[in-house]
């Protein structure tokens, strides 16, 4: 404890929280002032605080590039004395003999050193994200979307993404054990046949199933044979993040728990109701970017508008052409207002003060676009508002054209709340003989009022049984735990938002010898099969009509879908919309948002690195989970970013972090699920602030009626908002996002190429690139990326990308060689919000190449800017010399060279780096070497599109074009021609290869005047 | 008072003339070490399971490199063969040879054969192989006379000026496509013309120097680029 508190001192002296001196009066002040288009990335920016000043003048932030621990200056001289004199030496390492292993009967189909490609999918809430994933040597080692499944279209959300760090995790539990002790699968097979007999005589009353939400139909079947065989025994499904309130509103409406599913492409005006459907965890989320981004295209002349109104700040909101932050429990009346606006009955109700103006303006907009506008209400949003939002799309014609019903994705879309409470009702009777949890942690994140811990630890029931990927909360009061197979090891099958079912195949044969859900629960289905090959396969040869099954079999797992599995649109009328729920609106009494985590979801996520380093679309918060509140609140609480308030609801008390939000609605606050695990592993356990205690089931998503006082104390947030900056200290606000509305846009083309520089203007020899057959360039649209944080993810999963920890990255050495900057513009309480992706620009200038003193980053004939690894010494002399701060230096050795695990997961066309090594993007430089040795032995070129970088391929939005500039018909050279097209910081006369297209919003003229 | 000797002077001035060269032939000596076989296993044949003779199998027996080396032609990695190749042959013909027992007992318990890597160049170069098959680059030129290596050694340093020597100057080394497996092959001569499309060549550069049009060789300053085998 002690040493806790040192190291905290220790950080804090090393780096003073430099967001403490937050002075928001000054930012308001300043915004007053504002004339014009101003961008900034940070509340401290925005208010020109000093340590955001001395931020500007280091270039780095304090600690990035000091040597901080405690070595005095003698000890240090003798040890440099002592590295100098073996300096010359480090080269002089012999090369050790290194082994070679052949098969002893290789593979047909391998070809050693040429990865495979299988296709599978990665499923999330039950929904699955259909995947295809690179398999070198059969180690799966990245995952990408499936560019011909119509739910992924070649993108993936983040999740799947960093799902291969998940199977590789050591901290993976790899045994089955009883009490405790290790023990086999053999083991529990045999313990399990006396209680299984003991319940076949007692029809299976004794018997319980808790999963998670499953949209399996081998699975599904699986459950019917339980249940033949078994009448009595039932199935409960809870998950923390569940759609209770979709399901609940789909029952209202329809009086059939139907799906729906959006097409945006169709839409030229979208309404979310604090609908998040652009980040990772939405159903079709990946689909959905894709076709919202295609009608963001303001060349095309048919660009689609957005309202978001939201009670937490969103990457979907940050989209918007008009963002009204509103409190989660003002999206009803406003649903309401909006049915009354558009003259059908069951509406009604005044709004507050400025909605009004929205409420109009938006009603005009869907009258007119009757039959082409999309109406969408967040999953938290009660099952009312969902009754509302079915009414309003029905009512405006959209059924059929933009927004489809189907059945249900969830094989058993039951209320998982009320599931739950059967369940513990049930424990705490003694009703219970045989429990059996598969892949749900409910000890951790059940709502804290049902008491499943107290049930499940009384000891009145005999058998519990636990299956999961890690030894968790839940696993140490089970009797039996069973090490799960992940879903890259094992067989199965999960239907995508849309219906269409995908195959799930193993990359590898189980690490730690793990089982699957489907061979846990044949256990009690009775089935005899063994594999879970098996019981997909029979389920799907059982369903099969056609002759040839192998045929159909093999080619369903080589496209990765089942044709004609896709669901069919229904038809289904809507009930008029429900009377009011009885909300109480009290303006003053503050509301607390329970949100998944951008990052690590309802926490089944938190011991995966990558995710917990991932910085959170608008917030750029890593490793944590502060509470968000809005500047306005927080100026009248008093308190600043990082002071520690406590929060108390219905007699619980919690002392978390403030992080203030631009644009959080007043009189809110937000907090997110998932951290705080007290059993996750190395990584996630003890990260952030558990909130599930203050998750009441009755209020699972927003509640009012919480309390928060000043705790008194600070806690270290580690947050990359300010960071890696590309501002000056004089603050002459660079043009570094460039943006306008449609109509300026139409007026004026070519705003976006101001400060363009002459070309001729440089003191060094130019190089003839046009003679080049490749000039490799980028452009990434700004208007179609929705900041969802993929090719984070994905450049770090193609790159051998280390992380770094909580204090390393509060140093600003985080290690992303591509970062998304969020900026902001205007109102700090509604403002707007821009992305933009910054990978290293490939300067055909480079700053940086011509300060290396030992020629380790040099630039190559076809325009990249080359880093040499080997070559490097850490000199850091190109990255203070980078301008766009993209440059990542290994200040220590973050990359884990020991674990075998980590080694079988890595890129093998990617050199690992070690300690003092400057590294970088290269535009993925392993896929362009080996796509250009491909096409030169077939003697051809590379086609356009044949060659993508990671962090395009998994773009859900298309925003990411690369490819041959020199080839004036390839997409990339039609994207530079385009008018929007700008070079970041091109006044430097940089000449970056990556540039960006202008953002252009379509704002309502009625809400602009 | 004096405290050093008069002598201590000249001692001073030598020891002073003796550390330059001192220091210099140090330097000299590590970078002679540096590329020296000792280092580089220039050369130098290393331990293996099974003392498998290249002579034996290309020169005597006359097998094709690719009938081991599979993936040299498609993939960036020629291939070393599986346990099941060697068996093709050597379950019928010395069948019994006690040499070859830990073949064998590969082949019947399932567990590979652990060799030492001969050609083994540092984690951050990354070769491939079917690009030089393809673009004329014969075995020899780097692996050197296999089929008179009893033992396998690496022919060459495998250092980066070794490489850099044909990445600068392909005309140097390149051959005919046809003549890339050919172990004995004699790059043109006065003495030994070499005909190729019509036209006779007495000399490498020219040849070579054709070659690189014909095999449309990207330039120089493109192979010579960082990140052609750096990544």
């Amino acid at each position: 404890m002690m040493e806790e508190k040192n190291r905290k001192q220790h950080v804090e002296a090393v780096c003073p929280s430099k967001k403490d001196k937050l002075d928001l009066e000054t930012a308001r002040a300043r915004i007053a002032e504002t004339k014009g288009p101003e961008y900034w990335r940070s509340l401290e920016e925005l208010a020109g605080s000093t340590e955001f000043q001395e931020m500007m003048h280091r270039e780095f932030p304090k600690g990035a590039s000091e040597w901080a621990d405690s070595v005095s200056r003698r000890g240090f001289m003798k040890l440099m004395g002592a590295s100098l004199a073996m300096a010359g030496m480090t080269a002089c390492t012999k090369q050790p003999l290194e082994p070679i292993v052949p098969y002893v009967q290789q593979p047909e189909e391998v070809v050693p050193g040429r990865p495979m490609f299988f296709a599978s999918a990665f499923s999330l809430g039950g929904y699955a994200s259909p995947v295809l994933v690179e398999s070198h040597l059969y180690r799966p080692t990245k995952v990408e979307g499936n560019d011909k499944h119509p739910a992924s279209m070649g993108g993936t959300d983040v999740f799947a993404q960093a799902s291969v760090l998940d199977m590789y995790d050591p901290d993976r539990s790899q045994n089955v054990t009883y009490r405790g002790e290790l023990s086999t699968w053999g083991e529990f097979m045999v313990a399990m046949r006396d209680p299984l007999i003991a319940q076949n005589a007692a029809n299976g009353a004794g018997i319980r199933i808790l999963t998670g939400t499953v949209s399996s139909p081998t699975l599904a079947d699986q459950f019917a044979q339980i249940r033949s065989r078994y009448p009595e025994a039932k199935w409960h499904v809870y998950e923390p993040v569940n759609r209770d309130n979709v399901i609940a509103g789909a029952q209202m409406a329809f009086g059939q728990p139907v799906e729906t599913t959006y097409k945006f492409d169709a839409a030229d005006v979208i309404v979310s109701l604090d609908a998040d459907f652009l980040y990772a965890g939405f159903p079709g989320t990946t689909r959905y970017a894709r076709d919202f981004a295609k009608r963001r295209n303001p060349d095309a002349g048919n660009m689609s508008r957005m309202y978001v109104i939201e009670s937490t700040p969103s990457s979907t909101g940050a989209k918007a052409d008009h963002h009204l932050p509103v409190r989660a429990s003002d999206i009803e009346p406003f649903a309401r207002a909006l049915v009354s606006g558009l003259g059908s009955a069951g509406g009604g109700g005044s709004l507050k003060g400025g909605q009004q103006k929205y409420l109009d303006a938006i009603v005009k907009d869907l009258q007119s676009h009757r039959g082409s506008s999309v109406v969408i209400a967040g999953d938290h949003q009660p099952p009312a508002v969902h009754v509302l939002v079915h009414a309003i799309n029905q009512s405006l014609g959209n059924v059929g054209k933009t927004v489809f019903y189907t059945e249900p994705v969830n094989a058993n879309p039951i209320n998982q709340t009320d599931s739950l409470k059967d369940l513990i009702a049930d424990m705490r009777a003694g009703k219970v003989q045989m429990l059996v949890i598969a892949g749900v942690n409910p000890l951790y994140d059940a709502p804290p009022d049902l008491g499943f811990a107290d049930a499940l630890k009384s000891s009145n029931i005999p058998l519990r049984v636990h299956l999961g990927l890690y030894q968790d909360e839940t696993s140490q009061y089970c009797h039996w735990h069973i090490n799960e197979a992940h879903y890259l090891e094992s067989w199965g099958d999960a239907r995508a938002y849309d219906g269409t079912v995908s195959i799930v195949q193993p990359l590898i044969a189980p690490l730690y010898g793990g089982k699957s859900v489907y061979e846990l629960m044949a256990l009690f289905a009775g089935q005899t099969e063994a594999t879970g090959h098996g019981h997909v396969q029979n389920y799907w040869r059982s369903k099969h009509t056609g002759a040839d099954f192998d045929a159909f079999w093999r080619k369903s797992l080589h496209d990765g879908w089942i044709e004609g599995s896709t669901f069919e649109p229904k038809s289904v009328t809507a009930k008029g919309a429900a009377a009011s729920s009885a909300t109480s609106q009290n303006d003053n009494s503050i509301e607390i948002n329970f949100r998944r985590d951008p990052s690590i979801y309802d926490g089944r996520f938190s011991n995966n690195g990558w995710l917990q380093e991932l910085p959170k679309p608008m917030t750029k918060m890593t490793w944590d989970n502060p509470l968000l509140m809005g500047p306005a609140m927080a100026e009248r609480m008093g308190v600043k970013t990082q002071d520690l308030v406590r929060l108390e609801l219905n007699g619980k008390n919690l002392t978390v972090p403030v992080w203030i939000q631009a644009g959080h609605p007043d009189y809110s606050v937000t907090c997110f699920l998932g951290y705080g695990r007290a059993r996750a592993g190395r990584v996630g356990t003890g990260a952030g602030f558990d909130m599930y205690p203050l998750r009441f089931s009755a209020t699972p998503w927003f509640t009012t009626g919480v309390k928060i006082s000043k705790a008194g104390g600070t806690y270290l947030l580690a947050s990359t908002q300010g960071y890696q900056t590309m501002e000056t200290q004089d603050g002459d606000n660079r043009p570094l996002v460039r943006t306008r509305s449609l109509d300026e846009y139409q007026k004026e083309p070519n705003f976006a190429q101001e400060g363009n520089p002459p070309p001729e203007l440089t003191l060094y020899p130019g190089y003839d690139y046009a003679k080049e057959p490749y000039a490799w360039g980028m452009t990434i649209d700004l208007n179609a990326c929705v900041g969802c944080n993929n090719c984070i993810l994905a450049c770090q999963s193609e790159n051998n990308i280390p992380i770094v920890g909580k204090e390393q990255v509060n140093k600003g050495r985080h290690m992303h060689w591509l970062r998304v900057d969020a900026y902001y513009q205007g109102d700090r309480d509604n403002p707007k919000a821009y992305f933009q992706p910054v990978p290293c620009m490939q300067c055909e200038n480079a700053p940086c190449e011509l300060v290396c003193p030992v020629g380790a980053t040099t630039h190559s004939s076809e325009g990249l800017n080359d880093m040499v690894y080997n070559r490097c010494v850490g000199t850091r002399y190109c990255s203070n010399n980078c301008p766009y701060k993209v440059r990542r230096f290994n200040f220590f050795l973050f990359q884990d060279w020991e674990t075998p695990q980590f080694k079988m997961m890595r890129n093998p066309d990617v050199t690992v780096r070690s300690r003092g090594v400057m590294e970088k993007c290269t535009y993925c430089v392993q896929r362009i070497n080996h796509h250009r040795i491909d096409s030169e032995v077939a003697g051809r070129k590379i086609a356009d599109g044949e060659l993508q970088t990671a962090c395009q391929q998994s773009c859900p939005a298309n925003a990411i074009s690369f490819g041959n500039i020199n080839d004036k018909n390839s997409q990339v050279s039609k994207q530079k021609s385009n008018q929007r097209n700008y070079g970041l910081l091109q006044d430097l006369n940089t000449r970056p290869r990556t540039t960006y297209l202008a953002e252009i919003r379509n704002p309502n003229p009625e809400l602009e005047a | 008072m004096q405290i050093f000797h008069r002598s201590a002077n000249t001692i001073s001035k030598a020891t002073i003339i003796a550390a330059v060269f001192l220091v210099g032939g140090l330097l000299w000596a590590t970078i002679q070490l540096q590329r020296s076989p000792y280092v580089t296993y220039e050369k130098v044949a290393r331990p293996q399971p099974v003392p498998f003779s290249h002579q034996h199998h290309v020169s005597g027996v006359g097998i094709d490199c690719r009938y081991c080396h599979t993936s040299v032609e498609t993939s960036d990695f020629a291939g070393i063969p599986p346990t099941r190749t060697c068996m093709n042959c050597h379950s019928q013909i010395w069948a019994g040879a006690p040499m070859l027992e830990p073949v064998r007992e590969s082949f019947r318990t399932g567990k590979s054969l652990v060799w030492n890597r001969v050609n083994d160049l540092p984690d951050f170069v990354y070769f491939d192989h079917s690009i030089h098959i393809n673009k004329g680059v014969g075995c020899a030129t780097c692996h050197g006379p296999v089929d008179r290596m009893p033992l396998m050694y690496n022919y060459a340093s495998l250092q980066m000026e070794w490489c850099l020597d044909c990445h600068r100057s392909p005309d140097k080394y390149l051959r005919p496509r046809e003549e890339v497996f050919n172990m004995r092959y004699e790059q043109p001569s006065g003495q030994k013309p070499m005909l190729m499309d019509g036209k006779v060549y007495t000399d490498q550069r020219s040849l070579g120097t054709d070659l690189i049009k014909k095999y449309n060789l990207r330039t120089v300053a493109d192979i010579t680029s960082c990140s052609t085998c750096h990544r």
